[in-house]
C-alpha cells in the first residue's frame, strides 16, 4: 500500500509537470501579450512591465524560471491583479468555491444515493419510473439552463431567494442547487444500474438462501458492492465541483475560483491560468488516489500496483 | 375395421373412450416438425430496428429531432429576415410585436412578416437567431462526433489489435489525456487556436474558408478532436481485445491477409453497433459543451448565434425579456434529451450488453 | 419406513416474461424421505433447478408459483409468511449453488460470511460463532481454518470454495439440503472429492439430499432414487435400479446411452439424443420430448400422457408404456 501511494504520487507530480509545460507552451504561442489591453500603454511602459516579468527574456528562461518556482509552490505574481500572488488569489477563492461545491456534492450523495437504491428495488414500478424520468432530465439539461431558470423563478419573479453573492446562508440556496442538479441525476441513475447488476448476482441469492432479511442482505451484502462506481465518479467529480463551476458562479456572481479562471483567460493572465490550471490538476490527482485508496478498502480483490 | 376396434375398446380400457387407433401410428418427421414452433430468425438489423420500433420513447425522440432538424437546416433558408439583419427601429420588440415603422407599413397596405418571437437588443429577429443558434448546435454535436468516431475508433483499434508494448504506449497516453482536466484544456485550447486561425484566414489564400464556417467553431472542432476521442478509443479497445481472440480472426490471420484487411474488415465491422450507439450518445455531450463554451462567451462569433450565447446574452435582461433567455434554453434541453434517449433505445436495440 | 420430510404435489411454475408465459416447472409431484437422498436430472432448462428453488423461495424474479403444493416437514411452504420463510431458509432447508466462484460475495471474509448465518439461525454468541465457524471449515477439510477465516473469497481455490458454500449450508445442521449441479464449475479430480464429502457429511448429520445434475455419473454414486426432468415435466422417476437398468422413457434411455461407459466393447458409438431442446415459450402441445423422440407416435404431439405404474417406486409418462399396457390387457392394437 504505502510503496503504491508513493509511486502515484510520483506519476502525479509527472503529469503535473506536463501539464504545466503544456500550457505553459500553448499561452506562449497566444500572440498578443496581456498588456495590449491596458489603455494605449507606450512602448517604453509594456518594455518595462515586460522586464519586470521576466517576459524579455528567451522563452526557455521563462520557462526554467517558471519551473524552479512550480517546486518551491510559487506560482509568480498576476499580471493583472497588480502585487498579488497568485498563490494568495487561490487561497483566498477556493475556500468559496470548495464550500459551494462541497455542500451541493454532499447535497447530491444524500438525495441521489438513496433515491437510486429504492428505484432499483422497486425497478418497473411508479417510484422507479419517476425517478428515471426526472434523472434523465437532470443529465440533459445544462448547467446554465438550471441555474438560469432557479434564478428566473426565485429570484426575479418571486423574490424569495437572493441571487447575488454568498452574504448569507440563503444566498447558498440556489447556487447549491443548481450544482448539485447534474451530480444527483447521475449519482441516482449510477446507483441505480449498478445495484440492479449487484442484486442479480449469485452472491445476493446465497444471501436470501441462508435467511436474511432483504434489509439486511440489502445493506450488507449489495451495497458495499453497488457503491464501488459511485466512488469512482466521485474522485474527479469532487476535483471539478471544488474548484467552482465556471457557469453557476458567473451566472450567481459569486467571486470564486471558477469566475477567476474565466476572467484570468479573457484578461490573458498567463501565470494566473496556469496555475489554477495546475491547481485543478494536482486536486484531480490527489482525488484519484484518494479514489484508489478507498477502493481497495471496499474491495479486498483490488490489487493496488 | 378401424371403427370397429374403437368401438371395442371404448368399451373395454376405460381411458380410451377419447383415443384414436391412428394416434398410435408412428408420427410423420413433418409432424414432429411442426410441433417444435422455430422462432423465425432475422438478421441483427432487422432485430434491432424492430426492437427500436417498438421503443416509444426513442421513436418520440427521433421524432423530435427531425422536427428541430427542419427548423434548424430548411425554415431559416426560406425565412423572410436573416440572423445578422438588424433592423433598425426594431429592438427589443416582445412577441409578435411591430415597431412604428413597420406598423406604418402595415399600414400602408405592405405585408409584413411579424417577429414571432420578437427581436434583440440590435433589432434582429429572435426567432431566426433560435434556428441558426439551434443549426449551430446540432452542426457541432454531430460533426464533432464523427470526427472522434474517426479518430478514437481508430486509435482504439490499432491499439487494441497489437497490443503488447504498443498497445501499453497507447493507452498511457490516453490515461494522461484524462487525467488532464479537459474544460481547463478546452477553454485554453479554444482561446490560444482563434488567434493562429484568424491568421491562417485573413493572410493564407487557402484558409479562406475559416471564416466562412467560423473560426469559433473551427477550434471547437479542433479541441473535441483533440481530447475527446480517448473515451472511443477505451471502448474500441476493449471490444478489439476480446474480438481477435476469437477463431475468425485466426482464420483471416492464417490465410495471410494484412493487418489493415483484418481490422477493417474482420473487428470493425464486428463491433459496428458499438460504434454506432457510442456515436450517437456522443453526439448531445459534445453539444452541451458547446453551448458550455458559448455561454461563457468561448464558442462561436458573434453575430453566429448559438443556443448557449443566445442564453449568455439573455442574462442581462432577464427580468424584461425572459423568453431570450427560456426558448434557448428548452431548445438546448429538447435536443440533448431527444439524443440521449434515441442513443438509449439504439443501445437497447442494437447493444444490449453495453448497458452498464 | 422413514417419515416423509418434503412432499411436492402437482407444482407449477411459471415466469411471466415479456414474451409470454415460460411454464418452467409444469405439474411436478415428488416426495423425499427423511435422510435420503434424491437425484434430478435433466438437461439445462429441464425445470430442475427451478424446483429446487421454489422449495427454499427463491424463484427469482418474474417468477411464480401458480399451482401446487409444498410440504416440508409437515409446513405447507405456499402458506409461510417471508418471515417464516426466512427462518427456515439456511436452518432446516440449505442450498448449495453452482458457481462457487460468484456465489460468495467477493467483499467479505470466509468467516464474516459463515459467522453470519449461525448468528441469525443460532443463540450463540460471537466468540462461539466463531468456534463453530472454524469446526465448521474442519468438518468440510479446509486446512488451517483459523487462517481461512480472515481470507477472501478470491484468495480461495474453486473448490475451496465450494467446501466455504457446504460449510455454509451446513452451518445450522439442515434436514434438507439442496445441492444445485454442485460439481459443474469444478475441476474432474475436484468434483470427485466433494461429492465425496457430501457422501460423508451425509451421514455424519442425519440430512436429506436432493441433487440436482445433468451428470448420471454422479447420480449413480449417491443417489437412492432418481427423478428423469425434461420441459418442465417429470419422464420417469424410480430407484437407481429401475432407471439404470430397466429405463422406460425414451429420454432416460437416450441420456443412458450418451454417456461412456467403462464395460463398453471396443469402438462402441456414444448415440447422443438429436435435435434441440423445447423451445419453453412455444412448448409442443403432448410430451415436451415427443419432437425428439425415434418413437414418436401422433398421439404424443397432442396429448401428455398419464403415469404409468412400472412397480412401487418406478414410475414413466410415457404414450409407448401406456399402449404396451392396453396391448397386454386386450391385444388389439397390435393386429393394426
Amino acid at each position: 500500500m504505502g510503496s503504491y501511494i508513493i509511486k502515484r504520487i510520483a506519476v502525479g507530480i509527472v503529469t503535473i509537470f506536463l501539464v504545466a509545460t503544456i500550457t505553459f507552451f500553448l499561452m506562449y504561442l497566444v500572440p498578443g501579450g496581456p498588456f495590449l489591453s491596458e489603455k494605449s500603454p507606450s512602448k517604453q511602459t509594456i518594455e518595462a512591465l515586460e522586464r519586470k516579468y521576466g517576459l524579455d527574456k528567451p522563452v526557455y528562461i521563462q520557462y526554467l524560471n517558471y519551473m524552479k518556482g512550480l517546486i518551491k509552490f510559487d506560482l509568480g505574481p498576476s499580471l493583472k491583479m497588480r502585487g498579488r500572488e497568485v498563490v494568495d488569489i487561490i487561497k483566498t477563492r477556493f475556500p468559496i468555491s470548495a464550500k459551494l461545491g462541497g455542500l451541493a456534492m454532499l447535497l447530491a450523495i444524500c438525495i441521489g444515493i438513496p433515491m437510486g437504491i429504492f428505484s432499483a428495488i422497486n425497478r418497473g414500478k411508479w417510484f422507479d419510473n419517476i425517478v428515471m424520468v426526472i434523472c434523465t432530465f437532470g443529465i440533459a439539461v445544462p448547467g446554465f439552463v438550471v441555474a438560469t431558470v432557479l434564478m428566473y423563478f426565485f429570484g426575479v419573479t418571486l423574490h424569495i431567494l437572493p441571487t447575488r453573492g454568498l452574504d448569507s446562508p440563503a444566498h447558498y440556496i440556489l447556487p447549491v442547487t443548481a450544482l448539485a442538479f447534474y451530480p444527483t441525476a447521475y449519482i441516482s441513475r449510477l446507483m441505480r444500474s449498478s445495484m440492479l447488476d449487484v442484486l442479480g448476482q449469485d452472491y445476493m441469492r446465497t444471501a436470501k438462501a441462508k435467511g436474511l432479511s432483504q434489509f439486511k442482505s440489502l445493506f450488507k451484502h449489495a451495497l458495499r458492492n453497488a457503491v464501488l462506481p459511485i466512488i469512482t465518479y466521485l474522485g474527479p467529480a469532487l476535483a471539478y465541483i471544488l474548484t467552482g463551476s465556471l457557469v453557476v458562479e458567473k451566472i450567481f456572481t459569486i467571486p470564486g475560483l471558477g469566475r477567476q479562471f474565466v476572467s484570468s483567460i479573457t484578461d490573458r493572465d498567463y501565470p494566473l491560468i496556469m496555475g489554477l490550471t495546475i491547481f485543478l490538476a494536482f486536486l484531480l490527482i490527489t482525488m484519484n488516489v484518494i479514489v484508489d485508496i478507498v477502493y481497495k478498502i471496499i474491495d479486498p480483490r483490488i490489487k493496488l500496483k | 375395421m378401424a371403427e370397429k376396434t374403437k368401438e371395442l375398446t371404448g368399451k373395454k380400457y376405460p381411458l380410451s373412450f377419447h383415443l384414436d387407433v391412428s394416434d398410435f401410428l408412428p408420427a410423420e418427421e413433418s409432424e414432429k416438425q411442426s410441433a417444435v414452433v422455430m422462432r423465425e430468425s432475422i438478421s441483427f438489423w432487422k432485430d434491432g430496428l424492430r426492437r427500436l420500433r417498438k421503443n416509444k420513447l426513442a421513436m418520440t425522440s427521433l421524432a423530435v429531432l427531425i422536427i428541430i432538424m427542419i427548423f434548424a437546416f430548411i425554415v431559416p433558408e426560406i425565412y423572410p429576415y436573416s440572423y445578422e439583419q438588424q433592423i433598425r427601429g426594431s429592438e427589443n420588440l416582445g412577441i409578435m410585436k411591430y415597431s412604428t415603422q413597420e406598423l406604418e407599413r402595415k399600414a400602408n397596405g405592405e405585408f409584413v412578416f411579424p417577429h414571432i418571437l420578437g427581436t434583440d437588443s440590435l433589432g434582429r429577429d429572435y426567432a431566426v437567431r433560435l434556428m441558426m443558434g439551434s443549426r449551430i448546435s446540432l452542426i457541432v454535436g454531430i460533426i464533432a462526433s464523427l470526427i472522434i468516431l474517426l479518430i478514437g475508433s481508430t486509435y482504439g483499434a490499432v491499439s487494441g489489435y497489437f497490443g503488447g508494448k504498443i498497445d501499453l504506449i497507447m493507452m498511457r497516453i490516453v490515461d494522461i489525456i484524462y487525467t488532464v482536466p479537459d474544460i481547463l484544456i478546452i477553454i485554453l485550447l479554444s482561446v490560444t487556436l482563434k488567434f493562429p486561425l484568424e491568421y491562417l484566414a485573413e493572410n493564407v489564400a487557402g484558409f479562406k474558408w475559416i471564416n466562412t464556417v467560423g473560426v469559433g467553431l473551427i477550434s471547437i472542432f479542433i479541441v473535441f478532436s483533440l481530447l475527446y476521442w480517448v473515451g472511443m478509443a477505451r471502448i474500441v479497445r476493449g471490444q478489439i481485445l476480446s474480438l481477435k481472440e476469437q477463431d475468425f480472426v485466426t482464420a483471416a490471420k492464417a490465410l495471410g491477409a494484412p493487418h489493415s484487411r483484418i481490422i477493417k474488415k474482420h473487428l470493425l465491422t464486428n463491433c459496428i453497433s458499438t460504434l454506432f450507439v457510442t456515436t450517437t450518445l456522443q453526439i448531445p455531450s459534445s453539444i452541451f459543451t458547446e453551448s458550455f463554451l458559448s455561454f461563457l462567451g468561448m464558442g462561436v462569433n458573434a453575430p453566429m448565434p448559438s443556443l448557449g450565447s443566445l442564453a449568455a446574452d439573455a442574462l442581462s435582461g432577464i427580468e424584461t425579456y425572459p423568453h431570450r433567455l427560456f426558448l434557448p434554453a428548452v431548445a438546448i434541453s429538447l435536443i440533448i434529451l431527444s439524443f440521449n434517449l434515441l442513443g438509449d433505445g439504439l443501445r437497447d436495440a442494437f447493444d444490449p450488453k453495453l448497458k452498464n | 419406513m422413514s417419515k416423509v420430510l418434503l412432499d411436492i404435489r402437482n407444482l407449477k411454475v411459471s415466469f411471466f416474461t415479456p414474451a409470454g408465459e415460460v411454464k418452467a416447472v409444469n405439474d411436478v409431484s415428488f416426495s423425499i424421505n427423511e435422510g435420503d437422498v434424491l437425484g434430478i436430472v435433466g438437461e439445462s432448462g429441464s425445470g430442475k433447478s427451478v424446483t429446487a428453488y421454489s422449495i427454499m423461495g427463491l424463484i427469482p424474479f418474474p417468477g411464480k408459483i401458480v399451482g401446487g403444493t409444498i410440504d416440508f416437514n409437515g409446513h405447507r411452504i405456499n402458506d409461510m409468511t417471508e418471515k417464516e420463510l426466512r427462518s427456515m431458509r439456511g436452518n432446516e432447508v440449505s442450498i448449495i449453488f453452482q458457481d462457487p466462484m460468484t456465489s460468495l460475495n467477493p467483499v467479505y471474509t470466509i468467516g464474516n460470511q459463515i459467522k453470519e448465518v449461525i448468528l441469525l439461525h443460532t443463540n450463540l454468541n460471537r466468540k462461539q460463532a466463531n468456534e463453530r465457524a472454524i469446526e465448521l471449515l474442519k468438518l468440510v477439510g479446509i486446512n488451517e481454518p483459523e487462517k481461512r477465516m480472515k481470507q477472501y473469497p478470491h484468495e480461495l481455490s474453486g473448490g475451496m470454495r465450494q467446501r466455504v458454500m457446504i460449510a455454509i449450508a451446513l452451518a445450522c445442521e439442515p434436514k434438507l439440503l439442496i445441492a444445485d449441479e454442485p460439481t459443474t464449475a469444478l475441476d474432474v479430480t475436484i468434483q470427485a472429492q466433494i461429492m465425496e464429502l457430501m457422501t460423508e457429511l451425509k451421514n455424519k448429520i442425519n440430512m436429506a439430499i436432493i441433487l440436482i445434475t445433468h451428470d448420471l455419473g454422479i447420480v449413480s454414486r449417491m443417489c437412492e432414487k432418481i427423478i428423469v426432468m425434461y420441459g418442465g415435466k417429470i419422464m420417469e422417476q424410480g430407484t437407481i435400479d429401475d432407471i439404470f437398468y430397466n429405463p422406460k422413457h425414451e429420454y432416460t434411455k437416450g441420456l443412458l446411452r450418451s454417456i461412456p461407459k467403462l464395460t463398453a466393447k471396443e469402438h462402441e458409438k456414444l448415440i447422443p439424443i438429436e435435435g434441440t431442446p423445447v423451445d419453453m415459450l412455444n412448448p409442443p402441445a403432448g410430451c415436451p420430448f415427443a419432437p425428439r423422440c425415434k418413437k414418436c407416435m401422433k398421439i404424443c404431439l397432442k396429448k401428455m400422457p398419464e403415469y404409468t405404474k412400472i412397480s412401487d417406486t418406478h414410475y414413466s409418462a410415457c404414450w409407448l408404456l401406456q399402449k404396451e399396457e392396453y396391448e397386454k390387457s386386450t391385444g388389439v392394437i397390435k393386429g393394426e
